[in-house]
């Protein structure tokens, strides 16, 4: 049985990784999990300069899922490259740097940065909605996220992966600009665009007014995104929202995605990542798949 | 090291008006210190994320945590018979600094921020040590715990028993000596106890309350302000999950 992918030159022991934000850079879940069992860790957005993030309260509970609203509170890419990558170089996975700005300078200056690094892809964050400027200013407007791109693969050492917003009127168009400009790869969905008011306050659950919506009830948007995209693009997709075990994962590679990432599962079973593979060994094994591969795309 | 396992349910019931009590046979017991919480995850169909609730005593393998019924999650606990199994992360936060409370140390507690001052109460028994405990009313919980470790003063917000007013009202009314305070309750006590010990040039250890999602210091979501650099993202905002939630008073910004 083989579980290997590859993406843009990249392989992979498996075809999951976790979602941007979720997962830190892997220190904190280490505890329990066994980070030499992922396909790869995808850590939280890192910026050029230390980014305070929102006020509090910055996550809430939503029925089927949760709001957050933290706006990329991270220490800046020097304690990153300093801290967070040796740390991971530890271990036997890939690594995936989730690369966030105010401005097209900012990302590029940290896509520079990350070049001498010894990590194995990047992924773009044009998708965050919960900061006031840059990320899903980029990732609303094909124009600018096609520019952005380029910028973006003028100086990347590494294979660039966008990320993509579901808040967007069609999100193909989107993944076609991403192609057009450079990109290696795209991964979707972001967050969904959310809001909690607190009826007996009268007031907005979070202090950032709107949040991002994650969790299992937006699995059903993901999936349709993700097969959209894949029928109008020929680069590989990395599909998460809302996945939870092995079962929607594989809903993900039918629909097209070549890999996937759990993201809030995390929160609400610290051991998701594992067990999502292990259920898509299982449901390899129960259906006579001799390669993940085999399912990518392969609804009808 | 945090654990994250299946624990058994001992004991279960009703304390006071909203307040109710789960014992938990689970490793995580016999690991944790006073201060410091665990994440109880609830099996509804419509809660999804951990709840965090504070350790009000442990030992002999057996948690024993005392909370507020506040929404679908805590209602959910509320209904846990002897014999459910539950999972359990934990211990979580750094807990209270044991090796600070000398001289005449108060311990106070304040609504839902009673339980975790029990634990303290009981690892800190001595004569120098006093608890006080502010209720709304005489509808009390845990009192007679306390009475058994500590010497244990009341406040009531409606005067039903003890001292009218709230826990620095006790200190003030029976001039009580205080050389350090250990505290958890609702925001406006633990500013009022900021303002008290910076008059008063002393120490407070303060447990701070946030929402949160993972509970293991991964999502950002429950940080506080700080007045010095914190650990993770160097931005003067510190994780309440993991490098609380126990602060000194003046190293946060509440």
């Amino acid at each position: 049985m083989n579980t290997t992918v590859n993406i843009a030159g990249v392989t992979f022991k498996n075809p999951v990784t976790t979602a941007s934000g979720t997962f830190g850079s892997g220190m904190e879940y280490g505890e329990f999990v066994d980070l030499n069992r992922l396909g790869a860790v995808t850590t939280k957005g890192v910026a050029l300069t230390p980014w305070t993030g929102n006020d509090t309260i910055r996550v809430t509970e939503v029925y089927g899922g949760m709001l957050n609203a933290i706006g990329l509170q991270n220490p800046g890419i020097e304690v990153f490259c300093e801290r967070d990558i040796p740390f991971l170089k530890k271990y036997d996975t890939k690594i995936i740097v989730n690369v966030c700005g105010k401005t097209v300078e900012e990302y590029v200056g940290v896509v520079e940065r990350l070049a001498s690094e010894p990590v194995d892809m990047l992924e773009i964050n044009v998708s965050c909605p919960n900061v006031k400027e840059g990320a899903i200013a980029f990732g609303q407007d094909a124009k600018a996220l096609e520019n952005i791109t380029k910028e973006i693969k003028k100086v990347a050492k590494q294979p660039v992966i966008m990320k993509l917003s579901p808040n967007v009127t069609r999100i193909a168009d989107m993944a076609k600009a991403a192609e057009a400009a450079g990109a290696d790869a795209i991964s979707l969905i972001n967050t969904i665009t959310g809001m909690k008011i607190d009826i007996n306050r009268r007031k907005f659950v979070l202090a950032n007014k709107t949040g991002g919506m994650s969790g299992p009830a937006i699995k059903p948007i993901a999936v349709r995104m993700v097969y959209e995209c894949s029928k109008a693009v020929n680069i590989p997709i990395i599909g998460m929202g809302g996945i939870r075990n092995g079962e929607d994962a594989i809903e993900f590679l039918l629909a097209g995605a070549s890999m996937v990432a759990v993201g809030a599962a995390n929160f609400i079973n610290p051991l998701a990542t594992v067990e999502v593979i292990e259920g898509i060994e299982k449901y390899m094994k129960e259906n006579g798949v001799q390669d993940v591969k085999e399912l990518v795309g392969a609804v009808c | 090291m945090k654990i994250y396992e299946k624990g058994k349910v001992t004991g279960s019931r009703r304390l006071s008006e909203g307040i109710y009590e789960l014992c938990i046979k689970t490793n995580i017991a016999d690991k944790s210190k006073p201060g410091q919480f665990v994440m109880v995850y609830p099996k509804g169909k419509d809660t999804l994320l951990p709840r965090p609730i504070s350790i009000c005593e442990a030992g002999n393998g057996v948690l024993r945590l005392v909370y507020r019924v506040v929404g679908k999650g805590t209602h959910e606990f509320s209904t846990y018979e002897i014999g459910e199994e539950v999972m359990l992360l934990g211990p979580v936060g750094n807990g209270f600094p044991l090796e600070e409370a000398k001289g005449h140390a108060v311990l106070m507690g304040g609504g839902i921020g009673v339980p975790p001052i029990l634990q303290l109460s009981k690892e800190l028994r001595s004569e120098s040590v006093t608890a006080v405990m502010g209720y709304r009313n005489s509808d009390m919980f845990l009192k007679e715990d306390f009475e058994k470790y500590v010497k244990t003063e009341i406040a009531t917000e409606d005067g039903s028993f003890g001292v009218k007013g709230n826990v620095l009202d006790v200190l003030r009314e029976k001039n009580l000596p205080c050389d350090v305070i250990f505290a958890c309750g609702p925001m406006p006590m633990l500013r009022a106890i900021k303002k008290f010990a910076q008059e008063k040039g002393i120490k407070a250890y303060i447990s701070l309350e946030e929402r949160m999602a993972c509970g293991v210091g991964a999502c950002l979501g429950c940080v506080c302000r700080t007045t010095k650099k914190d650990a993770h993202s160097h931005v003067n905002n510190a994780r309440v999950c993991t490098e609380g939630p126990v602060f000194e008073a003046g190293e946060v910004d509440i």
